[in-house]
């Protein structure tokens, strides 16, 4: 009898540790970044006349928000922002992450400049529509700042503290229960820190 | 013998034009590059890591955009002179460890390494102790008693 249940209660515990595995969002994977200084940058903004980068913040703790007005989930995770940025917590700057895709350029290469242009005029548009929550919004044209943040996939959320530190870093969708669980008591926590 | 000859160059033919045929595919899927050398270091390094979008596929293989920035990315470094190691080390500190198909002997990744090891030396000693305790708990049959003999060659007889 005690012999049977054996097999039993391995099959059982396997059973559990690959229903745990299955449960488990694969598309999360730690960032590396956490706890590392976030990297420079200095990018055009929405906005126009100067350059953003993350030295403009230094001394305050800030939100980072990767979007783009082709990115669905931005959709559904915008009104959350908006909400969130009524608060007043934090500044929320907006990285607009790759605004013009290959299919936008089917017609033949865009300069620069008119990429830069026809990207401005649609996330206004989608702004508009939507609603603002940025403070600032930067034009990460070609993905290189995106890369260097370790960016994969649109929408994804980092909270900076005053020292310019990556504190946490979000893949995906920011909820309202994200925000009020996790995120807010840690802008807390860093700001009185 | 006619008949033979002339299948025999057929088949001749027919070899000849396959060749010829996979010569002008090879030609085909030759990359569009300046610089081979720039281009066969990347595949070779992309190979060993892995796409975040479809996580499944490697840096190389993968058509996501983010894979095309990616490789666009480790060219510019291959044509900085970076070497292997650095190029990884640049996608790493970026992605983690999770972008190495190989990943890195470490203490973090002990487990991954030598569990499998672990676990095999564990079931072998399982094994062998569960061999020995059977041997141990069947005692060799006793020798047959007088009687007993009597009986089997009795039975043996009939």
């Amino acid at each position: 009898m005690k012999k049977f249940l054996i097999p039993l209660a391995l099959f059982l515990g396997l059973v559990v540790f690959l229903a745990v595995g299955l449960k488990r969002d694969p598309r999360e994977i730690p960032s590396p970044l956490i706890d590392k200084p976030a990297p420079a940058f200095s990018l055009p903004t929405l906005e126009g006349s100067q350059p953003f980068g993350p030295e403009d913040l230094k001394g305050k703790v800030w939100m980072l928000n990767v979007w783009a007005t082709w990115c669905v989930a931005c959709r559904e995770e915008h009104p959350v922002l908006v909400a969130f940025a009524q608060k007043n917590a934090v500044p929320i700057v907006g990285l607009s992450y790759k605004e013009i895709q290959p299919q936008d350029e089917q017609g033949g290469k865009l300069a620069p400049e008119a990429k830069l242009q026809l990207a401005r005029e649609r996330s206004v548009v989608w702004l508009q529509r939507h609603g603002n929550p940025y403070s600032t919004t930067v034009m990460d044209l070609d993905g290189r700042v995106g890369i260097n943040y370790g960016v994969y996939g649109v929408p994804e959320t980092y909270v900076i503290d005053r020292q310019g530190i990556i504190r946490y870093k979000r893949v995906g969708v920011v909820t309202p229960q994200l925000l009020a669980d996790k995120i807010l008591p840690l802008i807390r926590s860093l700001e009185t820190s | 013998m006619r008949r033979v000859f002339s299948s025999l160059w057929l088949a001749a033919c027919f070899a000849c034009a396959s060749l010829l045929a996979t010569q002008a595919l090879a030609k085909e899927a030759v990359p569009m590059a300046q610089e081979p050398e720039v281009e066969a270091r990347l595949v070779k390094i992309a190979e060993e890591l892995r796409c975040m979008v479809c996580q499944n596929e490697s840096l190389a293989s993968s058509h996501a955009e983010l894979a095309e920035d990616l490789r666009r990315e480790v060219r510019d470094l291959i044509k900085s002179g970076k070497n292997d190691a650095q190029v990884k080390e640049f996608l790493v500190t970026r992605y983690g460890d999770y972008v190495l198909y190989r990943p890195e002997v470490k203490p973090l990744t002990w487990a991954l390494w030598f569990g499998p090891f672990l676990l095999f030396l564990m079931a072998a000693v399982g094994l062998v102790g569960y061999l020995r305790q059977r041997r141990q708990a069947m005692p060799a049959p006793a020798a047959l008693s007088e009687a007993e003999r009597a009986r089997a060659e009795q039975l043996l007889k009939d």
